[in-house]
């Protein structure tokens, strides 16, 4: 892999969903060790672009390229992102009945880092310690996954995953929505424990808060379909004062000149 | 000699893909009778058996009552007429005897081959063997430690021959000769099956298996199987089955009884991976078969549970009569299908005694062109005070080709009762597929995945190992009905 070649970057992104185009042009580098926030209104776009980053098969990709420690992953499968080291907290993890956590970790890690690469004892010590870390009762770990488990429990799941599979870039997909506060913390401690210089992350949110417990270095804003604005963390203090819509003015006029 | 080995073939991509594995032939001298059904050849069998004049005579009731009766064609399932007239009804390897010591090496091997040792120095632990090759029972192992207990595990054509008494006793008493179509059938012809017998108060120490394999051409197989438990008594018994792949359908008609007396147990458990056929439907098992579970005594729990991922079709409802009070009855049942494969299985849970209960739990998987029905009727009789039953069918679809139906009937007579259904149909979902695959899981094993958490509910009711076995087999049944 050549040093030149950016860890990871999304070039003129367009996508459609049921032919109705929703990405018109993302671009964004992610650098590691950096943590970017992504806000924008309702329907801009922001589910669709952490749908397309992992490779969901309803959302097609019209043109454009997402590069990934110098690889094009647009053709690649879910399951091969993920085990090339992408992942997505999902705002809406669905429930897989009949599967215990424990199995699904297991069957993960598997996939990820080959089957048998880890040690079972290993592995189940590592599994009580991020519970531990994530303050989730060990009775967790055989319960069926998402089954029956609250919102803030299911979130708790996700960075469960995430620490679990040592991701090397992540996007969190409204995790922070419908949390309180005891849960919020719980899970930006979870994320904070994989930033590092070698961990790219994208906050994908609507509100400030989740952003006062994970500090980003970048951030943008999320118009139509385009990313209308970027900036430093200054610029979450703006959006969450005053609003999106000085954004849109500024960038229609852009567009227009 | 035309051996068919195990096909396995190399993808392009290296994966090591096993299709049917047990669609070999075993080359053995077979002692035959001519195709063709008439009164001569129940006779010929009867006597090949040395039977009874007693058992001679059932046999021919049953023939008539049979060529009085019609095919029965009310199952969602299609297939061609059957020419009885074309079938051979027995077929016994030369060498069968009784006692694995004597049994042939090519059929030891055989079975060896299909993961179940016949020989005393690698028997499986903790599971006495019945082995059925075709028409005849060809070992049966751990009798002596049986017969210490004062169990009787033997092949059907030695208990009448031993325990006359108690297959007299016994016999037809639960699916009668003229129950149906194929039950008279099987009466009328029946080769072979096993017999168990397990006295009062004794709970029998090793899971009790008999292991069918059909391997003749043309030949049907028509096995009948018979289960005792007396009082108290308590019993898992485990059946297997497979058959070469052949391109001609052949038929299957077994029987299976079971009676439960006063606080007796019987938990009966199914892995029937039959040949299914090919890809465009292209031979395969015709898998008819009727078992039904009396709960004769007070007290007593019949548990039916049953893994279908095999023959090209299954008719078959593993029922429950429940005649004593606080009976128990249970049915556990994954059907799997694919290609052109098609399944029609439910159960019937009759409740007569006071207090009993039943629950059916059902999961259908269909996949490429098959049809998957579930078929059930709960019957709860005047006389079944505070009867209760849970019914749960829950069906998904893999692929949009394949179709599942659900005819569930159920017919309280008495206020009394309090029954509960709740059925679902689901394609299998995208957003499962994708939150597993999202996380490195591969799309194949992530289908199998998802799939055996649906059918989690059954495989838990299997007794362990088999419940191991049953998840492999499945998972690799669902390699290439994805996509």
């Amino acid at each position: 892999m050549s040093e030149q070649l950016p860890f990871f970057e999304i070039r003129n992104l367009h996508a459609k969903v049921e032919d109705k185009p929703i990405l018109k042009g993302v671009n964004l580098v992610i650098n590691p060790g950096e943590t970017h926030a992504l806000m924008g209104p309702n329907g801009s776009g922001k589910s669709t672009l952490s749908n397309v980053i992992m490779g969901h098969p309803s959302y097609e990709v019209t043109g454009g390229e997402i590069l990934f420690q110098g690889r094009n992953i647009i053709e690649m499968e879910p399951d091969e992102r993920a085990r090339a080291g992408i992942f997505l907290a999902f705002q809406y993890p669905v429930a897989i009945p009949g599967i215990s956590v424990a199995k699904f970790l297991k069957s993960a890690a598997d996939a990820r880092f080959g089957q048998g690469a880890i040690k079972a004892s290993e592995f189940i010590k590592e599994m009580r310690e991020n519970l531990k870390f994530l303050e989730m009762n060990e009775a967790f770990l055989n319960r069926f996954l998402n089954d029956g488990f609250s919102g803030g429990e299911k979130k708790r799941m996700e960075i469960l995953q995430m620490l679990t599979l040592k991701p090397s870039l992540a996007v969190m997909d409204e995790t922070d929505s419908g949390l309180d506060i005891d849960a919020l913390r719980i899970v930006s401690k979870g994320v904070n424990r994989m930033v590092g210089p070698n961990f790219g992350l994208l906050v994908i949110t609507h509100y400030e808060r989740i952003l006062t417990h994970i500090k980003p270095d970048h951030m943008h804003v999320l118009i139509d379909g385009q990313i209308a604005m970027s900036g430093g963390p200054e610029l979450v203090k703006e959006v969450e004062k005053n609003g999106y819509d000085w954004i849109r003015a500024r960038f229609g006029k852009e567009v227009l000149v | 000699m035309n051996k068919t080995e195990t096909t396995i073939k190399l993808e392009t991509d290296s994966k090591l893909v096993q299709e049917y594995q047990y669609g070999f032939v075993t080359e053995v001298a077979t002692d035959e009778l001519p195709k063709g059904l008439n009164e001569d050849i129940v006779r010929a069998i009867s006597k090949k058996k040395n039977e009874p004049d007693w058992m001679t005579d059932w046999r021919l009731k049953a023939f008539r009552r049979w060529k009085a009766m019609r095919e029965p064609r009310w199952a969602k399932v299609t297939y061609p007429e059957i020419d009885y007239q074309g079938i051979r009804y027995y077929s016994a390897p030369k060498s069968a005897a009784a006692g694995a010591a004597e049994a042939d090496p090519e059929l030891i091997k055989t079975f060896e081959r299909l993961g179940i040792p016949l020989q005393e120095r690698d028997r499986l632990a903790g599971v006495a063997v019945d082995a059925v090759f075709d028409s005849v029972s060809v070992a049966t192992t751990h009798r002596e430690m049986l017969a210490e207990k004062g169990i009787i595990f033997c092949s059907m054509s030695e208990a009448i021959q031993h325990h006359p008494e108690l297959v007299k006793k016994y016999l037809g008493t639960v699916v009668p000769a003229g129950d149906n179509y194929f039950a008279a059938l099987n009466a009328a012809v029946f080769s072979d099956g096993s017999f168990c017998y397990i006295p009062k108060g004794v709970r029998c120490p090793v899971e009790l298996s008999t292991y069918f394999r059909i391997n003749a051409r043309d030949t049907g197989q028509f096995e009948r199987t018979l289960i005792v438990a007396e009082e108290g008594a308590y019993v898992s018994y485990i059946e297997g089955c497979t058959a070469p792949m052949r391109d001609t359908n052949q038929l299957h008609a077994a029987v299976v009884e079971l009676v439960a007396l006063d606080h007796a147990q019987i938990k009966y458990s199914t892995v029937q991976n039959w040949y299914a056929g090919d890809e465009k439907g292209q031979g395969g098992i015709y898998n008819f078969v009727t078992k039904r579970g009396h709960c004769r005594g007070a007290h007593s729990k019949i548990s039916w549970t049953q893994v279908e991922v095999g023959a090209a079709i299954t008719w078959k409802y593993p029922s429950v009569v429940l005649e004593g009070d606080h009976a128990v009855g249970e049915f556990y049942s994954v059907a799997f299908t694919n290609n052109r494969m098609q399944a029609d299985t439910g159960t019937k849970m009759i409740h007569i005694g006071a207090n009993t209960k039943s629950t059916i739990i059902s999961k259908g998987i269909s996949a490429g062109e098959s049809a998957n029905s579930y078929r059930g009727l709960v019957q709860i009789l005047p006389s079944a005070l505070n009867a209760r039953n849970h019914t749960c069918c829950d069906s998904m679809l893999i692929g949009d080709k394949c179709s599942a139906n659900t005819y569930p009937v159920i017919e309280a007579e008495t206020s009394t009762a309090i029954t509960e259904h709740e059925a679902t149909t689901s394609k299998i979902s995208e957003e499962q597929l994708f939150y597993v695959q999202s996380r490195g899981i591969d799309e194949e094993s992530a289908t199998s995945l998802i799939v055996n958490g649906f059918c989690k509910d059954v495989f838990k009711e299997l007794p362990l190992e088999f419940s191991v076995e049953a998840i492999k087999l499945l998972e690799l049944k669902l390699e290439h009905s994805v996509g």
